[in-house]
């Protein structure tokens, strides 16, 4: 039973981080039809960039509220410039060239930024762990649960209402829908698809960012956080559909539990199993779990 | 135009394999693993022909790395020839029953689901201690039908090997190329259904794809296990296959030599940028491969054919 309650407690936890770093590579995807590999780099940017904010906050004695807001807004501006900085560079030079090829331009990015992170941020690991600390212990029955892991399921949580609302009741996410049914149409509509896709890249961006600055606390920041997270985010949104919000959810809930399941049960296929439900997912729902039919092209 | 580039890919292997042992030995050991990486690569431009990119082709090289490894511990099997041979029909099997499934699936889904099935290897050597876990462990120096050579001599003759393989690999893709089932590629990325209306399958055809390109990785992964003798995880890991990609779109899908060329000028960049400037050098691989997909969306070969073709007067 308790052990029962740790899976879902754990897998919950790790559900929602998972959601939060791909709820962004799915609306990308979703729009603008990019598989983006730089993901995993916004996810580092934003995690680097939440603990040096981390670092120069703390310890001074201000109130820990502020911490936390300061370690988000840091790594959301760090995103909103990458993602501008990316999306008015490079990519707008590859728009209309094949699907697999803007992956490989990504992937290309990806290993730039990497680097970058090296010459910004040296090859030593941060530590950030003040706000899990600030955020103190709950106990619940025999469990110890740390506060800081169920605000990230609560932001979690928040970040997919709030999502499903702007995307179905806002203005923007109205326009947004129809850009993501069919480009040409919205634009011969007088959609300016462009901008659409600018503030599409920005905001997945800045998500991407989100999601390092909410686990830097968690975790050790440190080089390759990007590699590992990008493929397991990429299990997440093919689980789930790609580009459909509800499959990230459902997706990032499916290995969350999954692998917490593994961790407590049997600790040997912690890795394996992820991308074995993502195969055999793609097995029988070959586009995911949540994806729409495309009309065959002749 | 076909038998000119014959007579060049001869005559290099010949000036290669006559200068090898006047090279210094770091170049030698380059040059191996370079052919042996561009045996993956070409297993990779082969599909690339057909529209379809893999982000998991280390799973091949790994299996056939692998193979070597566990072959030569637990059986003292040594013998160059024999595990190649294992390594590559490892690999090959294991495609031929990937392939069942990934055979179904184009474009990004096609390679999503080839990383998978690559993580999941990944994520079965790590936790394996069977296997050495994440340090993997060292495999035995290879032996040539009897003859144990050691040192300079024990790479000199795997360069050689590799070089022989690499021009065997070269002829019998070439001939693939101009059959039917090689020929059909291009068709196949333009108009799967059109393909489909004459006759041929599509599914099959790009299976039959899979499963050579599983047997090069399988062969190019034997051969680095040798050349390095060691083998670790990290070979099932997506930044390994994101390499092979790298090198294919770099050399260009357009000629087999491409990808030798384009694999030795990967390794000489790399090994080049990580001595000048070991903290950014995936920066500068990261810089180049944006340049050429940007503006020399065919490869870095398609620069060399479209002279040769424009002076030939040739229809492009």
């Amino acid at each position: 039973m308790l052990t029962a309650f740790a899976i879902v407690t754990d897998g919950l936890v790790y559900a929602a981080y998972l959601f939060v770093v791909a709820i962004g590579l799915t609306l990308i995807f979703g729009v603008m039809k990019i598989l983006n590999v730089a993901h995993g780099s916004f996810y580092a940017f934003g995690a680097y960039g939440a603990a040096t904010a981390v670092g120069i906050y703390f310890d001074r004695g201000l109130p820990d509220a502020g911490g936390f807001l300061f370690m988000i807004l840091v790594a959301m501006a760090i995103g909103l410039v990458i993602g501008l900085v990316l999306e008015r560079g490079i990519l707008r030079l590859a728009y209309g060239r094949d699907e697999v090829v803007i992956v490989l331009i990504t992937y290309a990015v990806f290993l730039i930024l990497e680097d970058m992170l090296i010459l910004i941020w040296g090859t030593g690991s941060l530590a950030a762990y003040q706000p899990l600390v600030a955020a103190g212990n709950v106990e619940v029955g025999a469990l110890i649960l740390s506060g800081y892991d169920i605000g990230l399921v609560i932001f979690a949580g928040l970040l997919a209402l709030g999502g499903s609302y702007a995307l179905n009741y806002t203005r923007p996410g109205r326009l947004l829908t129809v850009v993501i049914f069919d480009r040409e149409t919205a634009a011969a509509f007088g959609i300016n698809v462009t901008l659409v896709y600018t503030a599409t890249f920005a905001l997945g961006a800045i998500l991407g960012a989100l999601g390092g600055a909410v686990m830097a606390p968690k975790i050790a920041v440190t080089l390759g956080i990007g590699v590992e997270v990008i493929v397991l985010a990429f299990a997440v949104v093919a689980i789930g559909g790609m580009g459909s919000m509800e499959g990230a959810l459902v997706g990032a809930l499916i290995v969350g539990l999954c692998r917490a399941a593994a961790v407590h049960l049997v600790p040997q296929i912690e890795l394996f199993v992820i991308y074995g439900v993502m195969a055999l997912v793609l097995i029988f729902r070959p586009h995911g779990l949540f994806s729409r039919a495309e009309p065959r092209k002749i | 135009m076909t038998n000119r580039s014959t007579l060049i890919g001869a005559l290099a292997f010949l000036v290669l394999a006559a200068a090898a042992p006047a090279l210094p030995p770091w170049l030698i050991s380059l040059a191996t693993i370079a052919f042996a990486h561009a045996l993956v690569v070409l297993g990779l431009v082969i599909m690339w022909r057909a529209g379809l990119v893999s982000f998991g082709q280390a799973l091949y090289y790994a299996v056939g790395a692998y193979c070597v490894a566990l072959v030569s511990r637990f059986t003292g099997i040594t013998d160059a020839f024999v595990l190649i041979v294992l390594g590559g029909l490892a690999a090959g099997l294991l495609a031929v029953l990937v392939g069942f499934l990934l055979a179904r699936y184009r474009e990004i889904f096609f390679a999503m689901l080839s990383l998978a099935m690559s993580m999941i290897l990944y994520g079965v050597l790590v936790k394996t201690e069977a296997l050495g876990s994440t340090d993997g462990f060292n495999v035995a120096p290879a032996t040539f039908l009897g003859y144990a050579p050691e040192g300079a001599m024990l790479n000199l003759a795997l360069f050689w090997l590799v070089l022989v393989l690499s021009a065997l690999a070269a002829a019998a893709i070439g001939v693939y190329f101009r059959s039917v089932a090689g020929a059909i590629a291009v068709p196949v990325r333009d108009n799967e259904i059109r393909i489909e209306f004459l006759g041929l399958s599509v599914n099959r055809l790009i299976h039959l794809k899979l499963v050579i390109a599983g047997i090069l990785g399988g062969v190019g992964g034997a051969l680095a296990a040798m050349t390095i003798s060691h083998v670790d995880p990290n070979m099932a890991y997506w930044t390994t296959s994101g390499g092979f990609v790298f090198v294919t779109i770099l050399a260009g899908a357009g000629s087999i030599a491409a990808a030798f060329v384009g694999s030795f000028a990967f390794e000489m960049l790399r090994s080049i940028a990580v001595a000048l400037l070991p903290g950014a050098w995936q920066l500068i691989l990261g810089s180049v491969l944006l340049i050429t997909i940007l503006f020399v969306p065919d490869g870095l070969g398609s620069l060399f054919m479209r002279k040769t073709r424009g002076k030939e007067g040739e229809p492009a």
